[in-house]
């Protein structure tokens, strides 16, 4: 399998990928290639020309901000995994990353290509959701910030606007309790349900692969910054959700999952 | 579209399409055969190669990505004299192939791990090789393998 005939144009900077959008109907940004390339070959994505961003190392880093970290969109995930300043100040963004795919896969991709591509059954976007980041654009009219709670808006859209690139992604340090609970049945598989917890004053909770995007366990959220128990907040995991059915699992069984590992989650949060 | 790339210590040049993919530019345009083509989504590992000393699924990059990178394939571990890799001898010496179509992902998948991790535990070495499936089964040989290369290399 291989995808159908593109134009391949390679960008040296984050304003000439931009003017290159600008010009360009049907054209998609490359940077890891492993979201992109697998639908390219399945033909579900035709795409006209590419805009090959991968060698702007300038958009690779991770850096102490003070009140946060800011990652570059081009940092790999191998690089989140094995990096020094994560593990200190948001080790569940190394922790998660290491659970991408696999060690091959994880040299590729690049967090910015995992979150822009904003699958619901992707663990990077449902952990910058819980993390409450924010992620940076820029685009034919400068910078904006977008937080992860308007960033994520239906099956595999997000907030940017045609011709804007993911930049940097803001990511506030931990100074409380997280866990992250990947429930599969393969290595390297997707999860089957995924859920993200983050106590850094208030608690937040995000759900993976219980929708068409990343989703907020909003009523546990809720239930658990008014005070509830962990049993009772992780009762309402999968309230208003409505998950998807698959070979893996009927949507009953994702609501009960995700209401285990919810409390898991919780759990563990809350003894770090 | 013209790439260059150093495949095994020699450098390559062609003409080629965007949309190829850099395990059929291995394959089909530099007749490297030793990589193969297994599930062709990413998952099997079969196409893994090393793309500037790191491994990656030839079949999920395009040939123009590699353009200036370094590439080793399984071609490029014996020395030129013709002598096994120690990741070669080991799996030959602890059966770790049966038909033998994973080996060649297998090792160079091994490798990588190995140059990052190099005294890997028996737990390491089988989440370092999640992204290399064996349909014949043949992991716990595989894992053996990668062991004994690991404990050799660290005897030298």
């Amino acid at each position: 399998m291989f995808p159908s005939s593109f134009d391949y144009v390679r960008a040296s900077s984050v304003a000439e990928a931009i003017s290159i959008l600008a010009n360009e109907e049907d054209a998609k940004l490359l940077a890891g290639g492993h979201s992109l390339l697998p639908l390219m070959k399945l033909r579900l994505a035709s795409p006209s020309k590419l805009v090959d961003i991968g060698r702007i190392s300038e958009l690779s880093y991770i850096e102490d901000r003070g009140e946060y970290v800011a990652v570059g969109a081009l940092t790999r995930h191998r690089d989140l995994e094995v990096s020094a300043v994560l593990g200190s100040s948001v080790p569940m963004l190394s922790h998660v990353a290491s659970l991408v795919g696999d060690p091959s896969v994880r040299h590729r991709g690049t967090i910015g290509g995992s979150v822009a591509h904003g699958d619901g059954a992707s663990d990077l976007p449902a952990a910058v959701l819980a993390l409450d980041a924010t992620m940076v654009a820029q685009g034919p009219n400068g910078t904006r910030e977008i937080p992860a709670s308007e960033f994520f808006l239906g099956f595999l859209e997000t907030a940017l606007e045609e011709g804007e690139i993911l930049t940097e992604i803001k990511v506030p340090k931990i100074h409380g309790g997280w866990s992250y609970q990947k429930f599969n049945r393969r290595a390297q598989d997707w999860a089957i349900v995924g859920v993200a917890a983050v106590r850094n004053g208030s608690t937040k909770v995000s759900l993976v692969n219980m929708g068409s995007m990343p989703l907020r366990a909003l009523a546990t959220e809720a239930a658990m910054n008014s005070g509830a128990s962990i049993s009772d907040a992780a009762a309402l995991a999968a309230e208003g959700i409505d998950p998807p059915a698959d070979l893996n699992a009927s949507a009953d069984y994702r609501r009960h999952l995700a209401s285990v590992l919810v409390k898991r989650a919780l759990e563990e949060a809350s003894s770090s | 579209m013209e790439v260059t790339m150093i495949i095994n210590g020699s450098s390559v040049t062609r003409d080629v399409e965007p949309r190829t993919l850099l395990v059929h530019f291995i394959r089909d345009q530099v007749g490297l055969t030793g990589t193969n083509v297994g599930c062709d989504t990413s998952s099997c590992g079969a196409c893994t190669v090393h793309v500037n000393g790191e491994s990656v699924k030839s079949c999920t990059m395009l040939a123009v990505q590699a353009d200036g990178a370094e590439i080793k394939t399984i071609e490029g571990m014996a020395s030129p004299s013709g002598e096994l890799h120690p990741l070669q001898r080991a799996f030959q010496e602890n059966h770790g192939l049966q038909c033998g179509y994973c080996t060649p992902g297998m090792v160079m998948a091994a490798s990588s791990f190995l140059a990052e991790n190099p005294h890997p535990t028996e737990q390491e070495v089988r989440h370092g090789l999640e992204g290399n499936l064996c349909r014949c089964t043949g992991y716990h040989n595989i894992v053996k393998s990668v062991l004994a290369a690991a404990n050799e290399t660290a005897e030298v």
